[in-house]
């Protein structure tokens, strides 16, 4: 029992980032018709906005140290973060601490200035061209991106702690009645849970109770017929990929303290989120979204040592074997709209 | 002549004159001078144009064709290669068994999972097709059903090699300690001849004609296969399925014909790839080596016939060449130069080539795709048109090279 | 027209070069019949440096690349020689190798087997070069290996660390200089013992392919010769990316132990979510829990921040050893590139030594001769003390470090500290030891 209540948190913590990736691809699948290969370097840029807005924290110039000496014998030049000597160290330290949090605030602007830059200069051009070339052209662009954080910094992944109050875990065995020990969850990864209910509810309301929301619905349902009322939609589209973009972006800075991230972060995670997307149906966000919880739980349950021993290496296949029965089972998947992305 | 129109006969035997003069049109610079690094005329790259070039072929019959978008074909591509590989321990070193055994293995598993995935199309039936490659490369690198057999059937990450000793019942034991080679009757794959002319080397090796042998006759049921009517009802599935079906014709068949085709042709370059070097290793069977025949056919022009083949030796090129310029040579490039203007010009450069090649890469995709809609064959005739007067075969060959 | 099997280009530079009125000795210059593949010619001599450049290893690779052109330098005579001062044979005197200067070519794994084939076989068809050294994952090295058995040429591993390379999949033409997983587990485990105890329970998260198995076998082994209990081993797929699902039953199983049986990205992340479940804090069978990473590296190290601190694992080499030779080698290393080098430098740039050495000592770049001279042979002053190359398995056998994450790094070089230095004897096993069983050498092969 506790395993399982363990697994269901666990599905639910994956299920997040699953859900968060494929909420802003479906965004843009569902309302541009585009498909956009370059969705998990958006989440990887999220990442690395952490990842730079820690480094600007930690800048640093150095001092010389003559006690004591460097692998080379030389002086030791030790570094002094800039922000000790504008906030005093105990400030700077805890802004320092605080600096995966902190970047949600940058990253938000900026993810949003990128998917503008993306959408107007690049996407925008594309609406009309066949699927391949925008695959084409997206999957280029994730490679450029890819490759220029990589000149930055390196392939190797970059630790990014949370702050020190959320790092640990937290005995909910002992909460509800359990052994000790016997359900612990990391405090990060809770709030990477409520994180990404709460950007998800976000977006659902900012879509439902919003005339601009109401007007990206019905565009996305008939885009010619609101066009044809006069509005322009394009504009608002162009809105709805920036904001698909901040939600990618979110994910990523969020995910920093989970996993140090990396300049491929982003394409072990493309292909999931695609197949997430379409699991829950085209043009559908909830089904996105369920799609997104329902294979991190199923994913998470596979790789119990229980079930592996009855079916050995069923946790490497699940989420395929899954999407392959939903899709059998349900032509458009989950919850999809007819004629989205089917020809 | 052998059932073509005009235009495609010519196209057919640019194809034979490029595949056999590849050694001299790929080795244009002699080898001692600064520019050699650029030169392709070595047995493995010609081997991996021509390979990479059937199963993009291939692919293009699908694609080009129908407009179902697989993303999983490399998952055939690997089935062949380990079926070869089987033959290789088991039969004989003969490739032909191999090569055999590789395109009906390839056929069976296309044929399998076509039938199931094209009962849905779009994106649905992209997502099927990776989602069967996915849990394909998953079996393959962990060897699941290897481990659950208690045996070792794709050898897991490692990867399957033919070993000295394997029971190979038709050859002769190979003396321990030696490595078996594949070939044909005798002449090992790997046999070449080397022909000194001046500063120029020129290269010809046997696999890689046999591989250019097979990529021709390919080639050619390519084009028979585009101008039948068989073709002709994959592309009126392209334009519009739902009236197709009005008038009483069932599209699924004629797709899944295409679909087990392009499958088979994705064998044969997984058992030529062993053929040519005998290991076989899962990595080929990941998503990412089936957006890569995804991108090589957009990059050349889905749909046309030579497309796919230019677009193939394009990122094989890239792959293999690009990648292996390092800042020494770029200083050796630019040692001409003052010493800051060369120094400049190599940080400039050197962010692009060597551990960066996968930039140059993406930045050629975007550039190809936003200039060129049609992919390179486009260019190849904007190239044309610019010199109309030239024979178009000329334009071919600048579309092959133009790294150079 | 000549016939050969694989290219002749460095048979043509001589010929290109003798032409331009080169003088060399005549004994020295290589013709068309000298009967092994890629025969240099009379002024330089061509390796090849195959190492990932892209991917997630492509940091470790360029710091192999770097060892790599500071050893060609030294070779060539130039910079202060580094371990070339330090090394006990002194056959090597800053002339290149045999009065040949040294040239390479560099390539491109990616860590994949098939790229990192085309790109050595690139090198051997294109570029003429006599030596394949690199890489940095055991799949890679075992490919590469039999490729150069095929064609010909010898093959110095880079990192790889699987009982393998040198066991089941050992070839004639193929030799390593890293240690491997048996040591890594003998060494270990008498530490582990003396720091934890012999009353653990250890439970095993074993990356799902060959490196992963041969590093559970011999930790497995190992610590249950001293008392130890494994509780379970549970398989991770390689290419996964989120551990929490197998890190979150691991404190309710009964065991005090974790071990990671990872490496590289698999590493990092498996460490870094079970610091984040709690583990280094918990508490069972009244003992506090730890995890065991049988092999580190500094850029794994890195990639984990501060949670390998107080960790125990093993490793190669670490700059911070006292010898002369790892001295003269961080001295050089760190004077050219600012900061100390990794394992993976290190063995790469003993690696280059040792074949350059052992071509000197042979008189030939016949792959045949130089696999001779290489075998049993005993040398010093490469750091690690006293080393034999195997001549039984082409495994090297030197001493092996049992480190610990320091728990106050100075700098973000500084991050593991050396506990032991376990000497050779102590992880040195019979060549035909069940963990190594079912391969052979075979005999070399010249190629051509």
């Amino acid at each position: 029992m506790d395993q399982i209540i363990l697994q269901i948190l666990n599905g639910l913590d994956k299920g997040s980032a699953y859900a968060l990736i494929a909420l802003g691809l479906t965004l843009i699948f569902g309302t541009l018709g585009v498909v956009n290969f370059a969705h998990g370097a958006l989440f990887m840029m999220g990442a690395f906005c952490a990842v730079t807005v820690s480094k600007l924290l930690t800048l640093s110039h150095q001092v010389v140290d003559e006690t004591r000496t460097d692998f080379l014998g030389n002086p030791m030049q030790v570094n002094v973060p800039y922000v000790y000597d504008w906030f005093g160290e105990n400030f700077g330290n805890a802004l320092i601490d605080w600096a995966v949090p902190v970047s949600i605030l940058f990253a938000i602007p900026i993810m949003i200035a990128i998917g503008f830059i993306m959408e107007r200069g690049l996407i925008k051009h594309f609406y009309k061209r066949p699927h391949a070339d925008q695959i084409l052209v997206t999957f280029g662009l994730a490679i450029v991106m890819q490759e220029i954080i990589k000149y930055f910094y390196g392939a190797n992944p970059i630790p990014t702690p949370a702050p020190d109050v959320f790092r640990g875990s937290f005995d909910f065995g002992v909460a509800f009645g359990f052994d000790p020990n016997a359900i612990i969850y990391p405090y990060w990864r809770l709030v990477y849970f409520f994180f990404s209910v709460t950007v998800i509810g976000g977006v659902f309301a900012f879509l439902q109770f919003t005339t601009f929301g109401m007007v990206v619905r019905a565009g996305m349902a008939d885009r010619e017929t609101v066009g044809l009322l006069g509005i322009n939609i394009d504009k608002r589209f162009t809105v709805m990929f920036g904001i698909a973009a901040a939600v990618a972006g979110l994910a990523g800075v969020m995910y920093v303290p989970i996993n140090p991230p990396n300049y491929h972060m982003g394409m072990d995670f493309l292909v999931l989120s695609f197949v997430v997307v379409v699991v829950g149906g085209m043009g559908s966000l909830p089904g996105a979204v369920a799609a997104g919880f329902l294979l991190g739980i199923l994913e998470s349950f596979a790789s119990m040592g229980a079930v592996i021993e009855v079916l050995p290496g069923i946790n490497q296949i699940i989420i395929y074997l899954v999407a392959i029965i939903i899709l059998l089972t349900r032509p458009r998947g989950l919850m999809g709209r007819k004629g989205v992305m089917e020809e | 002549m052998f059932g073509l129109e005009k235009k495609d006969l010519r196209l057919l035997l640019i194809v034979v004159a490029l595949v056999v003069l590849a050694p001299f049109i790929l080795n244009p610079f002699p080898v001692g001078s600064d520019l050699a690094q650029f030169n392709a005329g070595y047995p493995d790259l010609m081997q991996r144009f021509v390979i990479f070039g059937i199963f993009a072929i291939g692919f293009n019959i699908l694609f080009g064709l129908t407009g179902y978008l697989s993303f999983g074909h490399a998952a055939f591509l690997g089935v062949g290669s380990y079926a070869a590989v089987w033959m290789f321990k088991l039969l004989s070193m003969n490739v032909l068994p191999a090569i055999f055994l590789a395109v009906v293995i390839a056929g069976i598993f296309s044929l399998a999972i076509g039938y199931i995935a094209l009962r849905r199309s779009g994106i649905y039936f992209s997502i099927l097709t990776l989602a069967f490659a996915q849990m394909m490369f998953a079996i393959a690198y962990s060897d699941l059903i290897g481990n659950f057999l208690r045996t070792s059937i794709t050898g897991g990450e490692t990867g399957l090699q033919p070993k000295v000793s394997d029971p190979r019942i038709l050859d002769a034991v190979v003396s321990s300690g030696q490595t078996p080679t594949a070939g044909l009757f005798g002449v090992e794959m790997r046999d070449s001849y080397v022909w000194n002319l001046g500063d120029w080397v020129f290269t010809f090796n046997f696999g890689y004609y046999f591989a250019g042998l097979i990529m021709v006759i390919s080639f050619y049921l390519s084009i028979r296969i585009f101008r039948s009517p068989f073709g002709m009802m994959l592309r009126a599935i392209k334009s519009n399925q739902t009236r197709m079906s009005y008038t009483g014709l069932n599209a699924k068949p004629y797709t899944l014909a295409a679909f087990v085709i392009s499958g088979m042709y994705a064998g044969l370059a997984g058992g030529l790839l062993v053929a040519m070097d005998t290991q076989a290793g899962a990595e080929r069977m990941f998503w990412t080596a089936s957006g890569e025949v995804v991108l090589m056919t957009i990059l050349g022009g889905a749909g046309t016939l030579i497309g796919p083949v230019l677009g193939a030796g394009f990122i094989k090129y890239f792959e293999n060449i690009i990648s292996k310029i390092n800042s020494t040579i770029l200083h050796q490039w630019f040692a001409w130069l003052p010493d800051g203007l060369e120094d400049f010009i190599v940080a400039v450069i050197y962010p692009f080539v060597g551990k960066g090649w996968h930039l140059t890469l993406g930045l050629v995709f975007m550039l190809v795709v936003i200039f060129l809609p049609g992919g390179l064959v486009q260019g190849g005739q904007k190239f044309a048109g610019l010199f109309r007067r030239k024979k178009s075969k000329d334009a071919k060959d600048g579309a092959t090279t133009p790294a150079e | 027209m000549s016939k050969s099997n694989f290219s002749r280009r460095g048979v043509l530079k001589t010929g290109a070069i003798a032409g331009a009125g080169l003088a060399l000795p005549t004994y020295l210059r290589a013709d068309a019949h000298t009967g092994f593949t890629n025969a240099p010619g009379d002024s330089e001599v061509i390796l090849g440096f195959n190492v990932p450049q892209t991917g997630p290893y492509a940091d470790e690779g360029l710091d192999e690349l770097r060892a790599y052109q500071l050893a060609v330098e030294h070779l060539n005579g130039g910079g202060d020689g580094g371990m070339l001062n330090t090394f006990s044979s002194k056959e090597l005197d800053g002339t290149g190798i045999l009065g040949r200067e040294v040239k390479y070519v560099t390539g491109d794994t990616q860590t994949k087997s098939d790229a990192a084939r085309a790109s050595a076989r690139s090198m051997i068809e294109k570029d003429g070069a006599i030596m394949i050294t690199g890489g940095s994952s055991s799949g890679v090295a075992v490919a590469v290996q039999a490729l150069c058995q095929e064609a010909g040429v010898i093959f110095m591993a880079g990192l790889t660390h699987s009982n393998d390379t040198t066991g089941k999949d050992k070839r004639a033409n193929g030799f390593r200089h890293f240690f491997n997983s048996y040591m890594s587990g003998a060494a270990l485990a008498p530490v582990l013992a003396a720091n934890y105890g012999t009353d653990r329970k250890a439970y095993h998260l074993t990356a799902d392919y060959n490196w992963g198995y041969t590093t559970e076998e011999a930790v497995k082994s190992s610590t249950e010769a001293l008392g130890w209990e494994t509780v379970s081993a549970v398989k991770t797929p390689l290419t996964q990316t989120d551990f929490s699902s197998y890190i979150a039953p691991v404190l309710n199983s009964g065991a005090d132990v974790l071990v990671l049986n990872h490496y590289g990205g698999n590493m990092v992340n498996s460490l870094t979510n079970a610091v984040q479940f709690g583990l280094r804090d918990a508490e069972v069978n009244g003992k506090n829990f730890e995890i065991i990473v049988p092999l580190y590296s500094r850029l794994m190290a890195k990639g984990a921040g501060a949670n390998v601190k107080g960790i125990f694992g093993s490793t190669n080499w670490h700059w911070s050893l006292q010898d002369e030779g790892s001295k003269a080698f961080v001295q050089s290393f760190g004077t050219k590139y600012g900061f100390p080098p990794s394992q993976a430098a290190h063995t790469t740039y003993v690696q280059t030594l040792l074949y350059a050495d052992a071509v000197t000592r042979a008189g030939s770049f016949n792959p045949c001769a130089v696999a001779e001279a290489l075998e049993g042979f005993e040398f010093d002053g490469l750091g690690n003390g006293k080393t034999l190359y195997r001549a039984d398995d082409h495994q090297c056998f030197k001493d092996v470090l049992v480190v610990k994450g320091k728990e106050n790094p100075e700098n973000e070089f500084d991050l593991l500290e050396i506990v032991e230095v376990t000497p050779v004897d102590q992880v040195t096993y019979e060549p035909d030891h069940p963990q190594f069983a079912g391969g052979s050498l075979g005999t070399c092969n010249p190629g051509a």
